[in-house]
Protein backbone atom coordinates (compact mmCIF):
# COMPACT_ATOMS: atom_id res chain seq x y z
CA UNK A 1 0.00 0.00 0.00
CA UNK A 2 2.61 2.64 -1.07
CA UNK A 3 1.97 6.27 -0.39
CA UNK A 4 4.38 6.89 -2.81
CA UNK A 5 3.19 7.97 -6.23
CA UNK A 6 6.02 8.70 -8.95
CA UNK A 7 4.04 10.90 -11.06
CA UNK A 8 5.79 13.39 -12.44
CA UNK A 9 2.96 15.82 -13.46
CA UNK A 10 1.34 15.63 -9.86
CA UNK A 11 4.37 15.15 -7.26
CA UNK A 12 6.14 18.10 -8.73
CA UNK A 13 4.07 21.22 -9.89
CA UNK A 14 7.35 23.25 -8.57
CA UNK A 15 8.98 22.90 -11.88
CA UNK A 16 6.19 25.06 -13.64
CA UNK A 17 6.05 27.47 -11.49
CA UNK A 18 9.80 28.33 -12.36
CA UNK A 19 8.92 30.48 -15.36
CA UNK A 20 6.04 32.39 -13.43
CA UNK A 21 6.72 35.63 -11.77
CA UNK A 22 6.29 35.88 -7.80
CA UNK A 23 4.53 32.88 -7.19
CA UNK A 24 1.26 34.48 -7.96
CA UNK A 25 0.17 32.80 -10.93
CA UNK A 26 -0.37 29.20 -11.39
CA UNK A 27 -0.38 27.24 -14.71
CA UNK A 28 -3.73 24.94 -14.31
CA UNK A 29 -2.31 21.31 -15.10
CA UNK A 30 -5.28 20.24 -17.41
CA UNK A 31 -5.15 22.80 -20.13
CA UNK A 32 -1.91 25.15 -19.13
CA UNK A 33 -3.97 28.50 -18.72
CA UNK A 34 -2.18 31.06 -16.63
CA UNK A 35 -4.74 31.60 -13.44
CA UNK A 36 -3.73 34.53 -10.48
CA UNK A 37 -4.01 33.07 -7.00
CA UNK A 38 -6.80 35.32 -6.06
CA UNK A 39 -9.01 34.58 -8.91
CA UNK A 40 -8.42 30.58 -8.38
CA UNK A 41 -9.44 31.05 -4.64
CA UNK A 42 -12.54 32.86 -5.79
CA UNK A 43 -13.30 29.98 -7.96
CA UNK A 44 -12.38 27.34 -4.85
CA UNK A 45 -9.13 26.18 -7.04
CA UNK A 46 -10.70 25.07 -9.83
CA UNK A 47 -10.16 26.47 -13.67
CA UNK A 48 -12.10 28.81 -15.41
CA UNK A 49 -11.75 27.40 -18.33
CA UNK A 50 -11.33 23.29 -18.34
CA UNK A 51 -12.54 23.05 -14.46
CA UNK A 52 -9.56 21.16 -13.56
CA UNK A 53 -9.48 20.43 -9.75
CA UNK A 54 -6.34 21.79 -8.40
CA UNK A 55 -4.79 19.52 -5.82
CA UNK A 56 -5.74 21.31 -2.00
CA UNK A 57 -5.40 20.81 1.71
CA UNK A 58 -7.30 21.19 4.55
CA UNK A 59 -6.76 25.04 5.00
CA UNK A 60 -8.57 25.40 1.60
CA UNK A 61 -11.58 22.46 1.75
CA UNK A 62 -12.05 23.94 5.59
CA UNK A 63 -13.19 27.49 3.14
CA UNK A 64 -14.53 25.68 0.26
CA UNK A 65 -17.18 23.45 2.64
CA UNK A 66 -17.26 24.96 6.31
CA UNK A 67 -19.10 28.56 7.45
CA UNK A 68 -16.81 31.02 7.43
CA UNK A 69 -15.00 31.15 10.99
CA UNK A 70 -17.21 27.97 12.14
CA UNK A 71 -13.98 25.48 12.53
CA UNK A 72 -12.94 24.04 15.78
CA UNK A 73 -10.07 22.10 15.85
CA UNK A 74 -9.55 19.17 17.98
CA UNK A 75 -6.44 17.50 18.94
CA UNK A 76 -4.21 19.29 17.29
CA UNK A 77 -0.79 19.08 18.82
CA UNK A 78 -0.96 15.14 18.04
CA UNK A 79 2.06 13.89 16.40
CA UNK A 80 4.16 10.79 15.53
CA UNK A 81 5.91 9.14 17.93
CA UNK A 82 8.43 7.19 15.27
CA UNK A 83 7.47 3.68 17.24
CA UNK A 84 9.32 1.86 15.32
CA UNK A 85 12.45 3.69 15.22
CA UNK A 86 12.09 3.55 10.99
CA UNK A 87 15.09 3.68 9.30
CA UNK A 88 15.23 3.53 5.62
CA UNK A 89 17.43 5.83 2.92
CA UNK A 90 16.60 8.52 5.83
CA UNK A 91 15.14 8.46 9.41
CA UNK A 92 11.45 9.00 9.84
CA UNK A 93 12.27 11.21 12.38
CA UNK A 94 13.71 13.55 10.63
CA UNK A 95 11.39 12.79 7.45
CA UNK A 96 8.36 13.98 10.16
CA UNK A 97 10.29 16.85 11.53
CA UNK A 98 11.22 18.27 7.66
CA UNK A 99 7.54 17.52 6.60
CA UNK A 100 5.99 19.46 9.66
CA UNK A 101 8.21 21.83 8.77
CA UNK A 102 7.59 22.49 5.38
CA UNK A 103 3.81 22.19 5.81
CA UNK A 104 2.94 23.70 8.98
CA UNK A 105 0.56 20.87 10.02
CA UNK A 106 1.59 18.09 12.61
CA UNK A 107 0.42 15.26 10.43
CA UNK A 108 -1.71 14.37 7.46
CA UNK A 109 -5.27 14.89 8.65
CA UNK A 110 -6.85 17.63 10.47
CA UNK A 111 -9.79 17.99 12.41
CA UNK A 112 -12.39 19.34 14.59
CA UNK A 113 -15.86 20.68 14.02
CA UNK A 114 -17.91 23.05 12.45
CA UNK A 115 -21.06 24.36 10.25
CA UNK A 116 -22.37 23.68 7.09
CA UNK A 117 -25.11 26.29 6.24
CA UNK A 118 -26.00 26.52 10.29
CA UNK A 119 -26.08 22.74 10.43
CA UNK A 120 -22.85 21.12 13.20
CA UNK A 121 -21.31 18.97 11.87
CA UNK A 122 -17.75 16.59 12.78
CA UNK A 123 -14.92 17.22 10.22
CA UNK A 124 -11.95 15.86 9.05
CA UNK A 125 -9.53 16.83 5.99
CA UNK A 126 -6.25 14.94 5.06
CA UNK A 127 -3.55 16.73 3.56
CA UNK A 128 -2.02 15.11 0.59
CA UNK A 129 1.25 17.26 1.03
CA UNK A 130 1.89 15.94 4.42
CA UNK A 131 4.09 12.62 3.56
CA UNK A 132 2.00 11.74 0.54
CA UNK A 133 -1.14 11.75 2.72
CA UNK A 134 -0.19 8.82 4.52
CA UNK A 135 -1.83 7.03 7.24
CA UNK A 136 -0.28 5.93 10.34
CA UNK A 137 -1.08 6.09 13.80
CA UNK A 138 -1.89 9.89 14.35
CA UNK A 139 -4.18 9.97 11.39
CA UNK A 140 -5.92 6.47 12.73
CA UNK A 141 -6.40 8.08 16.19
CA UNK A 142 -7.62 11.52 14.66
CA UNK A 143 -10.36 10.01 12.43
CA UNK A 144 -10.97 7.65 15.35
CA UNK A 145 -11.63 10.55 17.65
CA UNK A 146 -13.33 12.46 15.55
CA UNK A 147 -15.67 9.78 14.68
CA UNK A 148 -16.63 9.36 18.50
CA UNK A 149 -16.91 12.83 18.16
CA UNK A 150 -19.64 12.51 15.89
CA UNK A 151 -21.13 9.49 17.95
CA UNK A 152 -21.71 10.78 21.43
CA UNK A 153 -22.55 15.14 19.84
CA UNK A 154 -25.32 13.13 17.50
CA UNK A 155 -23.68 15.29 14.70
CA UNK A 156 -23.17 14.07 10.92
CA UNK A 157 -19.30 13.22 10.11
CA UNK A 158 -17.88 14.54 7.07
CA UNK A 159 -14.67 13.07 5.97
CA UNK A 160 -12.09 14.41 3.28
CA UNK A 161 -9.82 11.62 2.24
CA UNK A 162 -6.72 12.47 0.14
CA UNK A 163 -3.85 9.74 0.70
CA UNK A 164 -1.47 7.48 -0.66
CA UNK A 165 -2.30 5.02 1.77
CA UNK A 166 -1.26 3.45 4.75
CA UNK A 167 2.23 4.64 6.17
CA UNK A 168 5.04 1.97 5.59
CA UNK A 169 6.94 3.25 8.13
CA UNK A 170 4.85 2.23 11.25
CA UNK A 171 4.67 -0.78 9.93
CA UNK A 172 1.79 -3.11 11.22
CA UNK A 173 0.37 0.49 13.77
CA UNK A 174 -0.65 1.92 10.51
CA UNK A 175 -2.22 -1.38 9.00
CA UNK A 176 -3.88 -1.76 12.04
CA UNK A 177 -5.51 2.06 11.40
CA UNK A 178 -8.00 0.53 8.73
CA UNK A 179 -9.52 -1.90 11.51
CA UNK A 180 -9.57 1.17 14.13
CA UNK A 181 -11.57 3.79 12.19
CA UNK A 182 -13.47 1.25 10.22
CA UNK A 183 -14.37 -0.89 13.42
CA UNK A 184 -15.65 3.19 14.74
CA UNK A 185 -17.57 3.86 12.18
CA UNK A 186 -19.48 0.32 12.38
CA UNK A 187 -20.75 2.05 15.91
CA UNK A 188 -22.13 5.20 14.36
CA UNK A 189 -23.79 3.64 11.57
CA UNK A 190 -25.42 1.37 14.64
CA UNK A 191 -26.31 4.70 16.09
CA UNK A 192 -27.83 6.28 12.70
CA UNK A 193 -25.26 8.95 12.58
CA UNK A 194 -24.86 9.76 8.61
CA UNK A 195 -21.45 9.46 7.31
CA UNK A 196 -20.35 11.57 3.88
CA UNK A 197 -17.39 10.92 2.43
CA UNK A 198 -15.65 12.79 0.24
CA UNK A 199 -12.90 11.72 -1.82
CA UNK A 200 -10.13 13.75 -3.64
CA UNK A 201 -7.37 13.02 -6.05
CA UNK A 202 -5.83 10.69 -4.83
CA UNK A 203 -6.98 8.68 -2.55
CA UNK A 204 -5.44 4.85 -2.94
CA UNK A 205 -4.46 2.03 -0.49
CA UNK A 206 -5.35 1.37 3.47
CA UNK A 207 -7.62 4.59 3.15
CA UNK A 208 -9.89 3.39 0.34
CA UNK A 209 -9.79 0.25 1.55
CA UNK A 210 -11.41 1.39 5.54
CA UNK A 211 -12.83 4.55 5.78
CA UNK A 212 -13.09 6.36 2.74
CA UNK A 213 -15.17 3.77 1.12
CA UNK A 214 -17.18 3.34 4.03
CA UNK A 215 -19.33 6.55 3.78
CA UNK A 216 -23.27 5.84 4.05
CA UNK A 217 -22.71 8.43 0.88
CA UNK A 218 -19.77 8.52 -1.00
CA UNK A 219 -18.86 11.74 -3.15
CA UNK A 220 -15.82 11.54 -5.32
CA UNK A 221 -14.13 14.95 -7.28
CA UNK A 222 -14.32 14.72 -10.78
CA UNK A 223 -11.57 13.19 -11.94
CA UNK A 224 -9.53 12.49 -8.99
CA UNK A 225 -7.50 8.78 -8.98
CA UNK A 226 -9.41 6.18 -6.21
CA UNK A 227 -8.67 3.17 -5.68
CA UNK A 228 -6.81 0.33 -3.90
CA UNK A 229 -3.77 -0.61 -5.57
CA UNK A 230 -1.91 2.03 -7.12
CA UNK A 231 -1.91 2.15 -10.85
CA UNK A 232 1.63 1.06 -11.45
CA UNK A 233 1.59 -1.91 -9.48
CA UNK A 234 -1.37 -2.88 -11.39
CA UNK A 235 0.12 -2.02 -15.24
CA UNK A 236 3.46 -4.57 -13.87
CA UNK A 237 0.50 -7.21 -13.09
CA UNK A 238 -1.07 -7.41 -16.00
CA UNK A 239 1.76 -6.32 -18.10
CA UNK A 240 -0.45 -3.94 -19.89
CA UNK A 241 -1.46 -0.65 -20.57
CA UNK A 242 -4.49 0.60 -18.22
CA UNK A 243 -7.79 1.99 -19.88
CA UNK A 244 -8.22 5.95 -20.22
CA UNK A 245 -10.22 6.90 -16.82
CA UNK A 246 -9.49 3.67 -15.12
CA UNK A 247 -9.67 4.60 -11.54
CA UNK A 248 -10.90 7.66 -12.17
CA UNK A 249 -13.88 9.13 -10.29
CA UNK A 250 -15.90 8.70 -12.89
CA UNK A 251 -15.08 5.17 -13.54
CA UNK A 252 -16.17 4.21 -9.57
CA UNK A 253 -18.94 6.22 -10.25
CA UNK A 254 -19.92 3.67 -13.23
CA UNK A 255 -18.99 0.38 -11.41
CA UNK A 256 -20.67 1.52 -8.71
CA UNK A 257 -18.66 2.69 -5.74
CA UNK A 258 -19.54 6.39 -5.85
CA UNK A 259 -22.86 7.82 -5.49
CA UNK A 260 -21.71 10.99 -7.12
CA UNK A 261 -19.16 12.91 -8.52
CA UNK A 262 -19.47 16.94 -7.59
CA UNK A 263 -17.68 19.69 -8.50
CA UNK A 264 -16.24 21.47 -5.74
CA UNK A 265 -18.31 24.80 -6.41
CA UNK A 266 -21.55 22.50 -5.98
CA UNK A 267 -19.46 20.15 -2.63
CA UNK A 268 -21.11 22.03 0.14
CA UNK A 269 -24.52 22.60 -1.09
CA UNK A 270 -24.61 18.87 -2.15
CA UNK A 271 -23.19 17.97 1.58
CA UNK A 272 -26.26 20.34 2.64
CA UNK A 273 -28.49 19.28 1.10
CA UNK A 274 -27.69 15.55 2.01
CA UNK A 275 -27.28 16.71 5.65
CA UNK A 276 -30.99 17.91 5.82
CA UNK A 277 -32.62 14.73 3.90
CA UNK A 278 -30.74 12.19 5.87
CA UNK A 279 -31.53 13.90 9.53
CA UNK B 1 8.02 -32.97 3.75
CA UNK B 2 10.89 -30.76 3.86
CA UNK B 3 12.05 -30.75 0.21
CA UNK B 4 12.72 -26.99 -0.34
CA UNK B 5 15.84 -26.22 1.28
CA UNK B 6 16.53 -22.36 2.29
CA UNK B 7 20.17 -21.07 1.78
CA UNK B 8 20.54 -20.35 5.48
CA UNK B 9 19.14 -24.10 6.42
CA UNK B 10 21.72 -25.80 4.41
CA UNK B 11 24.85 -25.95 6.87
CA UNK B 12 22.11 -28.06 9.08
CA UNK B 13 20.98 -30.17 6.14
CA UNK B 14 24.87 -31.42 5.07
CA UNK B 15 25.50 -32.18 8.93
CA UNK B 16 22.06 -34.10 9.11
CA UNK B 17 22.79 -36.20 5.99
CA UNK B 18 26.77 -36.83 7.05
CA UNK B 19 25.06 -38.02 10.61
CA UNK B 20 23.07 -40.45 8.55
CA UNK B 21 25.50 -41.74 6.23
CA UNK B 22 27.91 -42.37 9.19
CA UNK B 23 24.63 -44.29 11.07
CA UNK B 24 24.86 -46.26 8.33
CA UNK B 25 27.52 -47.35 7.84
CA UNK B 26 28.70 -47.39 11.43
CA UNK B 27 27.06 -50.32 12.79
CA UNK B 28 29.78 -52.84 12.67
CA UNK B 29 31.76 -50.01 14.35
CA UNK B 30 32.33 -49.38 17.77
CA UNK B 31 31.40 -45.47 17.16
CA UNK B 32 28.35 -45.34 18.75
CA UNK B 33 29.46 -42.89 21.41
CA UNK B 34 31.01 -40.35 19.16
CA UNK B 35 27.84 -40.51 16.78
CA UNK B 36 25.80 -39.64 19.58
CA UNK B 37 27.94 -37.00 20.67
CA UNK B 38 28.06 -35.37 16.93
CA UNK B 39 23.98 -35.92 17.03
CA UNK B 40 23.62 -33.44 20.49
CA UNK B 41 26.07 -31.21 18.76
CA UNK B 42 23.65 -30.89 15.46
CA UNK B 43 20.84 -30.69 17.27
CA UNK B 44 22.28 -27.80 19.40
CA UNK B 45 23.55 -26.17 16.33
CA UNK B 46 19.86 -26.28 14.98
CA UNK B 47 18.28 -24.85 17.74
CA UNK B 48 20.68 -22.16 18.15
CA UNK B 49 20.09 -21.34 14.32
CA UNK B 50 16.43 -21.59 14.26
CA UNK B 51 16.83 -19.11 17.49
CA UNK B 52 18.60 -16.55 15.75
CA UNK B 53 17.08 -16.08 12.53
CA UNK B 54 17.20 -12.92 10.97
CA UNK B 55 13.72 -11.30 10.44
CA UNK B 56 13.92 -11.78 6.34
CA UNK B 57 14.58 -15.32 7.39
CA UNK B 58 11.47 -15.87 9.27
CA UNK B 59 10.13 -14.19 6.06
CA UNK B 60 11.35 -17.16 4.12
CA UNK B 61 10.40 -19.32 6.16
CA UNK B 62 6.80 -17.74 6.59
CA UNK B 63 6.67 -18.53 2.52
CA UNK B 64 8.18 -22.30 2.95
CA UNK B 65 6.20 -23.65 0.05
CA UNK B 66 6.13 -27.01 2.01
CA UNK B 67 4.87 -25.25 4.61
CA UNK B 68 0.81 -26.13 6.07
CA UNK B 69 -1.34 -23.93 4.28
CA UNK B 70 -5.05 -23.22 5.30
CA UNK B 71 -6.54 -26.72 4.01
CA UNK B 72 -3.89 -28.64 5.50
CA UNK B 73 -4.59 -27.15 9.12
CA UNK B 74 -8.59 -27.84 8.43
CA UNK B 75 -8.04 -31.04 7.46
CA UNK B 76 -5.40 -32.06 10.22
CA UNK B 77 -7.51 -30.26 13.24
CA UNK B 78 -11.24 -30.61 12.48
CA UNK B 79 -14.20 -33.21 11.41
CA UNK B 80 -16.69 -32.97 8.98
CA UNK B 81 -15.35 -29.85 7.49
CA UNK B 82 -17.94 -29.19 4.54
CA UNK B 83 -16.44 -26.21 2.37
CA UNK B 84 -19.12 -24.00 0.75
CA UNK B 85 -18.68 -21.41 -2.15
CA UNK B 86 -19.28 -18.43 -3.66
CA UNK B 87 -19.90 -14.61 -2.84
CA UNK B 88 -23.94 -14.78 -4.45
CA UNK B 89 -23.34 -12.07 -6.34
CA UNK B 90 -20.05 -12.40 -9.05
CA UNK B 91 -18.22 -16.14 -8.33
CA UNK B 92 -16.00 -18.49 -6.00
CA UNK B 93 -12.77 -17.34 -5.52
CA UNK B 94 -10.03 -20.19 -4.86
CA UNK B 95 -8.00 -17.87 -3.13
CA UNK B 96 -10.12 -17.77 0.18
CA UNK B 97 -11.49 -21.22 1.28
CA UNK B 98 -14.28 -21.49 4.01
CA UNK B 99 -16.94 -23.68 5.84
CA UNK B 100 -18.37 -25.05 9.02
CA UNK B 101 -16.53 -27.63 10.51
CA UNK B 102 -15.77 -29.17 14.09
CA UNK B 103 -13.09 -28.71 16.45
CA UNK B 104 -12.93 -30.79 19.03
CA UNK B 105 -16.82 -30.13 20.74
CA UNK B 106 -17.09 -27.06 19.03
CA UNK B 107 -19.01 -26.72 15.54
CA UNK B 108 -17.02 -23.51 13.89
CA UNK B 109 -16.77 -21.43 10.38
CA UNK B 110 -13.36 -21.78 9.27
CA UNK B 111 -12.05 -19.08 6.51
CA UNK B 112 -8.62 -18.75 5.68
CA UNK B 113 -6.70 -17.56 2.22
CA UNK B 114 -5.28 -20.55 0.53
CA UNK B 115 -2.08 -20.84 -1.20
CA UNK B 116 -1.50 -23.67 -3.98
CA UNK B 117 2.06 -25.77 -3.50
CA UNK B 118 2.99 -26.29 -6.91
CA UNK B 119 2.64 -24.04 -10.38
CA UNK B 120 -0.48 -25.55 -11.06
CA UNK B 121 -2.64 -25.58 -7.95
CA UNK B 122 -0.94 -21.59 -7.29
CA UNK B 123 -2.33 -20.75 -11.07
CA UNK B 124 -5.89 -21.99 -9.32
CA UNK B 125 -5.45 -20.22 -6.23
CA UNK B 126 -4.00 -17.03 -7.98
CA UNK B 127 -1.24 -17.89 -5.34
CA UNK B 128 -3.27 -16.59 -2.55
CA UNK B 129 -4.16 -13.24 -3.79
CA UNK B 130 -7.98 -12.92 -3.14
CA UNK B 131 -10.18 -10.46 -5.81
CA UNK B 132 -12.92 -8.74 -4.17
CA UNK B 133 -15.07 -12.28 -4.33
CA UNK B 134 -12.77 -13.68 -1.70
CA UNK B 135 -13.78 -11.22 0.68
CA UNK B 136 -17.39 -10.90 -0.03
CA UNK B 137 -17.66 -14.97 0.25
CA UNK B 138 -15.78 -14.78 3.35
CA UNK B 139 -18.39 -12.17 4.31
CA UNK B 140 -21.28 -14.01 3.76
CA UNK B 141 -19.72 -16.75 5.61
CA UNK B 142 -19.32 -15.02 8.83
CA UNK B 143 -22.26 -13.28 8.21
CA UNK B 144 -23.38 -17.27 8.33
CA UNK B 145 -21.78 -18.20 11.39
CA UNK B 146 -23.35 -15.43 13.39
CA UNK B 147 -27.09 -16.39 12.22
CA UNK B 148 -26.12 -20.18 13.39
CA UNK B 149 -24.45 -18.39 16.71
CA UNK B 150 -21.18 -20.38 15.68
CA UNK B 151 -17.45 -18.43 16.24
CA UNK B 152 -15.36 -17.74 13.57
CA UNK B 153 -11.63 -18.78 12.84
CA UNK B 154 -9.76 -17.31 10.34
CA UNK B 155 -6.03 -18.44 8.89
CA UNK B 156 -4.11 -15.43 7.42
CA UNK B 157 -1.71 -16.55 4.60
CA UNK B 158 -1.35 -14.25 2.14
CA UNK B 159 0.82 -11.93 -0.55
CA UNK B 160 -1.65 -9.40 -0.57
CA UNK B 161 -5.16 -8.76 -2.20
CA UNK B 162 -4.88 -9.29 -5.62
CA UNK B 163 -3.36 -6.14 -7.55
CA UNK B 164 -5.45 -6.57 -11.06
CA UNK B 165 -7.78 -5.00 -12.95
CA UNK B 166 -11.07 -6.41 -12.47
CA UNK B 167 -10.26 -6.51 -9.07
CA UNK B 168 -10.54 -2.70 -9.36
CA UNK B 169 -13.19 -2.42 -11.03
CA UNK B 170 -15.30 -4.49 -8.91
CA UNK B 171 -14.20 -2.83 -5.47
CA UNK B 172 -11.53 -4.64 -4.36
CA UNK B 173 -10.66 -1.41 -1.38
CA UNK B 174 -14.42 -1.68 -0.93
CA UNK B 175 -14.57 -5.28 -0.27
CA UNK B 176 -11.74 -5.32 2.57
CA UNK B 177 -13.35 -2.00 4.00
CA UNK B 178 -16.86 -4.08 4.18
CA UNK B 179 -15.14 -6.58 5.92
CA UNK B 180 -13.36 -4.57 8.46
CA UNK B 181 -17.07 -2.77 9.56
CA UNK B 182 -18.38 -5.73 9.26
CA UNK B 183 -15.99 -8.01 11.27
CA UNK B 184 -16.09 -5.18 14.09
CA UNK B 185 -20.12 -5.86 14.77
CA UNK B 186 -20.00 -9.54 14.54
CA UNK B 187 -22.50 -10.92 17.19
CA UNK B 188 -20.16 -14.58 17.61
CA UNK B 189 -16.53 -14.86 18.38
CA UNK B 190 -13.65 -14.32 16.47
CA UNK B 191 -9.79 -16.07 16.08
CA UNK B 192 -7.75 -14.63 14.08
CA UNK B 193 -4.43 -16.52 13.05
CA UNK B 194 -1.30 -15.78 11.25
CA UNK B 195 -0.31 -19.01 9.78
CA UNK B 196 2.21 -17.84 6.85
CA UNK B 197 2.09 -14.70 5.49
CA UNK B 198 0.06 -11.73 6.36
CA UNK B 199 0.66 -8.73 3.95
CA UNK B 200 -1.03 -5.56 3.97
CA UNK B 201 -5.22 -4.99 4.19
CA UNK B 202 -5.46 -8.43 2.14
CA UNK B 203 -4.65 -10.40 5.47
CA UNK B 204 -6.15 -7.89 7.07
CA UNK B 205 -9.71 -8.36 4.94
CA UNK B 206 -10.41 -11.27 6.81
CA UNK B 207 -8.35 -10.44 10.52
CA UNK B 208 -10.66 -8.58 12.71
CA UNK B 209 -11.32 -10.49 15.65
CA UNK B 210 -11.09 -11.00 19.61
CA UNK B 211 -8.10 -12.74 19.41
CA UNK B 212 -5.11 -12.90 17.29
CA UNK B 213 -3.05 -15.43 17.28
CA UNK B 214 0.27 -15.70 15.17
CA UNK B 215 2.30 -19.15 14.28
CA UNK B 216 6.45 -18.01 15.35
CA UNK B 217 7.65 -18.36 11.77
CA UNK B 218 5.07 -15.78 10.49
CA UNK B 219 4.91 -11.82 9.14
CA UNK B 220 2.31 -9.59 9.59
CA UNK B 221 3.02 -5.90 8.29
CA UNK B 222 1.43 -3.12 5.98
CA UNK B 223 3.67 -3.88 3.03
CA UNK B 224 6.49 -6.82 2.58
CA UNK B 225 9.85 -6.70 2.80
CA UNK B 226 10.59 -6.07 -1.31
CA UNK B 227 7.66 -3.89 -1.86
CA UNK B 228 8.91 -1.45 1.20
CA UNK B 229 12.42 -1.55 -0.77
CA UNK B 230 11.39 -0.38 -4.19
CA UNK B 231 9.16 2.22 -2.56
CA UNK B 232 11.26 3.29 0.07
CA UNK B 233 15.21 2.37 -1.47
CA UNK B 234 13.91 2.80 -4.94
CA UNK B 235 15.82 -0.30 -5.63
CA UNK B 236 14.83 -4.43 -4.87
CA UNK B 237 18.00 -4.96 -3.65
CA UNK B 238 17.18 -3.80 0.46
CA UNK B 239 14.58 -6.19 1.15
CA UNK B 240 16.48 -7.67 4.37
CA UNK B 241 16.87 -3.94 5.67
CA UNK B 242 13.21 -3.42 4.71
CA UNK B 243 12.11 -6.77 6.72
CA UNK B 244 14.07 -5.03 9.68
CA UNK B 245 13.10 -1.74 9.76
CA UNK B 246 9.10 -2.89 9.58
CA UNK B 247 9.39 -5.42 12.15
CA UNK B 248 7.20 -7.45 11.34
CA UNK B 249 7.94 -10.80 13.05
CA UNK B 250 5.46 -12.57 15.93
CA UNK B 251 7.86 -11.17 19.23
CA UNK B 252 7.98 -7.66 17.27
CA UNK B 253 4.09 -7.93 17.47
CA UNK B 254 3.81 -9.35 20.53
CA UNK B 255 5.70 -6.36 21.57
CA UNK B 256 3.58 -4.26 19.63
CA UNK B 257 0.33 -5.42 20.67
CA UNK B 258 -0.96 -6.58 18.24
CA UNK B 259 -1.00 -9.70 18.49
CA UNK B 260 -1.84 -11.58 21.59
CA UNK B 261 -0.03 -15.14 21.38
CA UNK B 262 2.81 -16.69 19.99
CA UNK B 263 2.12 -20.47 18.61
CA UNK B 264 5.46 -22.19 18.44
CA UNK B 265 6.30 -24.40 15.86
CA UNK B 266 8.26 -27.77 15.34
CA UNK B 267 11.79 -26.49 15.57
CA UNK B 268 13.10 -25.57 12.02
CA UNK B 269 9.33 -24.75 10.88
CA UNK B 270 6.06 -25.73 10.80
CA UNK B 271 6.69 -27.54 7.66
CA UNK B 272 8.66 -30.07 9.26
CA UNK B 273 5.76 -31.53 10.98
CA UNK B 274 2.67 -30.46 9.61
CA UNK B 275 0.36 -32.89 12.46
CA UNK B 276 2.65 -31.32 15.50
CA UNK B 277 2.09 -27.79 14.03
CA UNK B 278 -1.53 -28.37 13.66
CA UNK B 279 -1.88 -29.57 16.90
CA UNK B 280 -0.05 -27.42 18.46
CA UNK B 281 -2.43 -24.63 17.30
CA UNK B 282 -6.06 -26.94 17.93
CA UNK B 283 -5.30 -26.89 21.54
CA UNK B 284 -4.64 -23.19 21.41
CA UNK B 285 -7.46 -21.94 19.72
CA UNK B 286 -9.53 -24.65 21.97
CA UNK B 287 -8.44 -22.96 24.47
CA UNK B 288 -9.40 -19.51 23.22
CA UNK B 289 -12.50 -20.87 22.60
CA UNK B 290 -13.75 -22.18 25.51
CA UNK B 291 -12.83 -18.38 26.98
CA UNK B 292 -14.33 -16.61 24.11
CA UNK B 293 -17.76 -18.58 24.33
CA UNK B 294 -19.04 -17.56 27.69
CA UNK B 295 -18.28 -13.80 26.44
CA UNK B 296 -21.73 -12.17 25.84
CA UNK B 297 -22.09 -10.34 22.10
CA UNK B 298 -22.71 -7.12 22.84
CA UNK B 299 -19.27 -7.45 25.39
CA UNK B 300 -17.43 -8.99 22.22
CA UNK B 301 -17.87 -6.28 20.33
CA UNK B 302 -17.12 -3.64 22.63
CA UNK B 303 -13.54 -5.56 23.51
CA UNK B 304 -12.90 -5.57 20.00
CA UNK B 305 -13.84 -2.35 19.28
CA UNK B 306 -11.25 -1.46 22.36
CA UNK B 307 -8.81 -3.96 20.56
CA UNK B 308 -8.36 -2.14 17.80
CA UNK B 309 -8.76 1.01 19.22
CA UNK B 310 -5.68 0.71 21.64
CA UNK B 311 -3.37 -0.09 18.37
CA UNK B 312 -1.41 2.65 17.70
CA UNK B 313 1.47 5.24 19.24
CA UNK B 314 1.70 8.66 19.14
CA UNK B 315 2.60 11.83 21.20
CA UNK B 316 0.22 14.20 22.21
ZN1 LIG C 1 -7.64 24.48 -17.08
Amino acid sequence: MPWFRRSKEKISPDSKKKDLPDGLWEKCLGCGEIIHKKQLEVNLWTCLKCDYHFRVGSEEYIQVLLDDRSFKELFKKMRSSDPLKFVDTKRYNERITAAIKKTGLNDAVRVGTGKINGKSVAFGCMDFKFIGGSMGSVVGEKIARIIDKAYKSKIPLIIISQSGGARMMEGAYSLMQLAKTSSRLARLADAKIPYISILADPTTGGTTASYAMLGDVNIAEPKALIGFAGPRVIKQTIGKDLPKGFQRSEFLLERGFVDKVVSRQELKQTVSNLIDLMT
Amino acid sequence: MGKTILDFEKPIFELEEKLEEMKESSASLDIGKDILRLETKVAQLKEELYKGLTRWQRVQLARHPDRPFTLDYINLMTENFIELHGDRHYGDDKAIVGGFAKLGDYKVMLIGQQKGRDTKSNVYRNFGMANPEGYRKALRLMKLAEKFNKPVITLLDTPGAYPGLEAEERGQAEAIARNLFEMSRLRVPIIVVIIGEGASGGALGIGVGNRILMLQNCWYSVISPESCSSILWRNWDYKEQAAEALKLTAPDLLEQKIIDRIIEEPLGGAHKDHQAAADTLKSALLEELDKLVKIKPEKLIEERLEKFGSMGEYIE
